[in-house]
């Protein structure tokens, strides 16, 4: 706003040899000057402290974190459920395991379907309107609450079949899991040349095959980013747990019973009111962490490794 | 498979270009007539059309595609079903009334609208500014061997669970907006009856503050892409007719890109809106409707995530069922407008010239 009205006067002086040059000497255009100058540092100055401020929660939730958990993190940790109120000791094994159970599951009907929309997106809907409103509504589904996921699951299968289940939780992250998927792997595979499925057909691949072995192999390495920061995003879900996994303070390996999660009984253990669960509360958080950390790690380095870069 | 189909055709064009060596000779007498089917061709002829699969793999993605919008009708159905109760009882009363008593039958939402906007606005007054910085630092002034840090290091704030924040808010944000934040405020900022009555630590100026940790790295990572899709040239235009590096920044990039940066606001709106664990843990859970920032309140996520597996009866099932219908539209909503201006600016629109 305050450059505009200043701006030198560019015409050569070629062409108006009378007019005098600009004096940028004068006390005004130096006050000016000083005061767009000071503008300037003072906003790289709060540039900089918006930075150090936005990284100082992420440091200090790690360290309290490391400092709290790592001090109660010990071998029973991982092999003993819970012990009762008022018992020392005890573990998160079956909630760790069923973390995995839940997890697998979702993973197993996420991703195939993620994958299939992704391809129909980018092989077959390019540039047509059902391929435009399908990638609209991936990116709106995958700003829906979680917790409504949860609902929604429980409404369609808890309540038909009148109990919590290892099945419903999966489902709910299942579908947590699909627009992520989907839309990384449209990116990934818009990045594969055209001219590498050009010449798959050209040697009579079918589109199937060229589509399977041609396009999803050389987009592989960023469609397995998606899949794995998908499931890191979901790992750490407890709002679609609540009402379908429910938790479960014993070991259970059935997919049609409750079954405790890591994120559920860190719920649990944080809003109770002893010390010792609070102390298990903090170890299981480290764990998840560490658990999404190395996931999301290890797609980073799988990203800047490989030539395609992964997406959002 | 290709190797295998173009090995044993060399042959094949040699053989065309001897008879090709002859062009005197009529083409109908001395046609050579392969004795076999070249490898190519016998390969082909062997396996059947590939229609029928072609088209039942075409058939298979799109079906899959077209699940996506499947969940999102099944889930808006599901909603309106359970909660029809609850949507014949009270009509529209239900979102302006005040009264949430479950014991007497008597739901009315607006104390959770309430608690969810004020929560969201707060805590966007608080992200956007700080989202902003760190986008202006990332792309414009920081040394290139910060960049690719810092950037990991906001977008690792994304990644940790939202019940970890919770458990993090719970023990070390509510004693610290309790001792020490909650009185400097009630000193300074007293006067304009934001901050007044007492602070218990949990309540929505918390839960603001944790959701604004937790919506801004969608903010300023959108921001930054669309901040890095304005053209070099826009920048180096501004720059050579002697603006200073923030004049830059704001005529060349921000104005830009101002019609993305306010679609990112409203996908850090959208998450805001339906954040649930952290925020049941920090804001009191207690449906009032107040204007200190330092009450207890309750949101639309947070009361579903607290209530919902001990309601009693079909009506109050039905009444928070409808809580997560209104919260479902409200995000669908938010979020199609975001990701319209998103779109906007990132598919391959021209950078519009102000």
């Amino acid at each position: 706003m305050s450059a505009q009205p200043n701006l030198p006067d560019l015409t050569p002086p070629v062409s108006s040899p009378a007019r005098p040059p600009m004096n940028f000497g004068t006390r005004a255009m130096r006050v000016h000057f000083g005061y767009r100058k000071a503008t300037n540092l003072l906003v790289g100055g709060l540039a900089i402290l918006a930075t150090v401020i936005v990284i100082a929660p992420l440091v200090a939730i790690l360290i309290y974190l490391i400092y709290k958990g790592a001090s109660s993190l010990n071998v029973a940790f991982f092999t003993r459920p819970p012990a009762p109120v008022g018992e020392q000791g005890g573990g998160m094994a079956n909630s760790i395991f069923g973390s995995g159970v839940i997890l697998t599951l979702a993973s197993l009907m996420g991703i195939p379907v993620g994958i299939a929309a992704g391809v129909y997106l980018a092989e077959y809907g390019r540039g047509k309107l059902l391929g435009n409103a399908i990638r609209f509504t991936a990116d709106v589904l995958n700003g829906v609450p979680s917790i409504v996921m949860g609902i929604a699951v429980y409404s369609l299968i808890v309540m038909q079949q009148k109990h919590f289940s290892a099945f419903a939780g999966g489902v709910a992250l299942a579908i947590m899991m699909v627009p992520t998927v989907t839309r990384t792997t449209e990116e990934m595979l818009a990045t594969v040349p055209h001219s590498i499925r050009e010449a798959a057909l050209g040697l009579g691949v079918p589109k199937w095959r060229t589509t399977i072995s041609v396009a999803l192999k050389t987009a592989s390495p960023g469609i397995i980013t998606g899949c794995m920061l998908a499931f890191a995003r979901v790992a750490g879900e407890t709002a679609p747990l609540l009402f379908t996994a429910f938790g479960n303070q014993f070991w259970s390996f059935k997919l049609n019973e409750p079954i405790g999660a890591l994120p559920l009984q860190i719920y649990v253990y944080a809003i109770s009111p002893y010390d010792e669960w609070h102390r298990l509360a903090w170890a299981g958080s480290l764990v998840l962490i560490v658990l999404i950390m190395v996931s999301v790690t290890l797609v980073r380095i799988f990203a800047s490794r490989g030539v395609l870069k992964g997406g959002s | 498979m290709a190797d295998r189909a173009i090995h044993p055709s060399t042959p094949v064009p040699q053989r065309t270009t001897v008879t090709a060596l002859a062009p005197d000779a009529p083409a109908a007498v001395s046609l050579p007539v392969p004795a076999a089917p070249s490898a190519i061709r016998s390969y082909l002829s062997q396996r059947g059309s590939g229609a029928l699969a072609d088209r039942s793999f075409g058939a298979i993605m799109l079906l899959c595609a077209c699940s996506i919008f499947a969940i999102v009708i099944f889930i808006a159905s599901i909603l309106v079903l359970r909660s029809r109760l609850s949507l014949t009882q009270f009509g529209l009363k239900f979102f302006t009334g005040q009264n949430w008593d479950p014991v007497s039958g008597d739901f009315g939402a607006l104390p959770f609208i309430f608690g969810t906007l004020a929560t969201s606005l707060v805590a966007l007054c608080l992200a956007v500014p700080l989202a902003l910085g760190v986008a202006i630092f990332i792309t414009e002034l920081c040394p290139k061997v910060l960049r690719a840090p810092i950037s990991f290091l906001t977008e690792l704030l994304a990644a940790i669970p939202s019940v970890v924040y919770g458990l993090w808010a719970v023990f070390v944000l509510v004693p610290i907006v309790r001792d020490q934040l909650g009185p400097w405020l009630a000193k300074y900022l007293g006067w304009t009856g934001f901050f007044g009555g007492t602070n218990f630590g949990v309540g929505l100026l918390t839960a603001s503050i944790i959701l604004a940790i937790m919506i801004l790295p969608i903010i300023s990572s959108l921001t930054r892409d669309m901040m890095t899709a304005v053209p070099t040239s826009q920048r180096e235009a501004v720059l050579a007719l002697g603006a200073t590096r923030w004049e830059m920044i704001r005529i060349g990039v921000l104005r830009n890109a101002r019609i993305g940066i306010v679609g990112a606001v409203i996908l850090g709106l959208g998450r805001a809106l339906g954040e649930t664990m952290a925020v049941a843990m920090t804001i009191g859970n207690h449906p009032v409707i107040s204007k200190s920032l330092f009450a207890p309140g309750y949101t639309l996520a947070s009361a579903i995530a607290n209530e919902f597996s001990e309601a009693t009866g079909d009506l109050y099932l039905s009444a928070l069922i409808e809580i997560g219908l209104a919260l479902f539209l409200v995000t669908i909503v938010v979020n199609a407008i975001a990701r319209v201006l998103v779109w906007a600016v990132t598919r391959g629109a021209p950078a519009r010239v102000a």
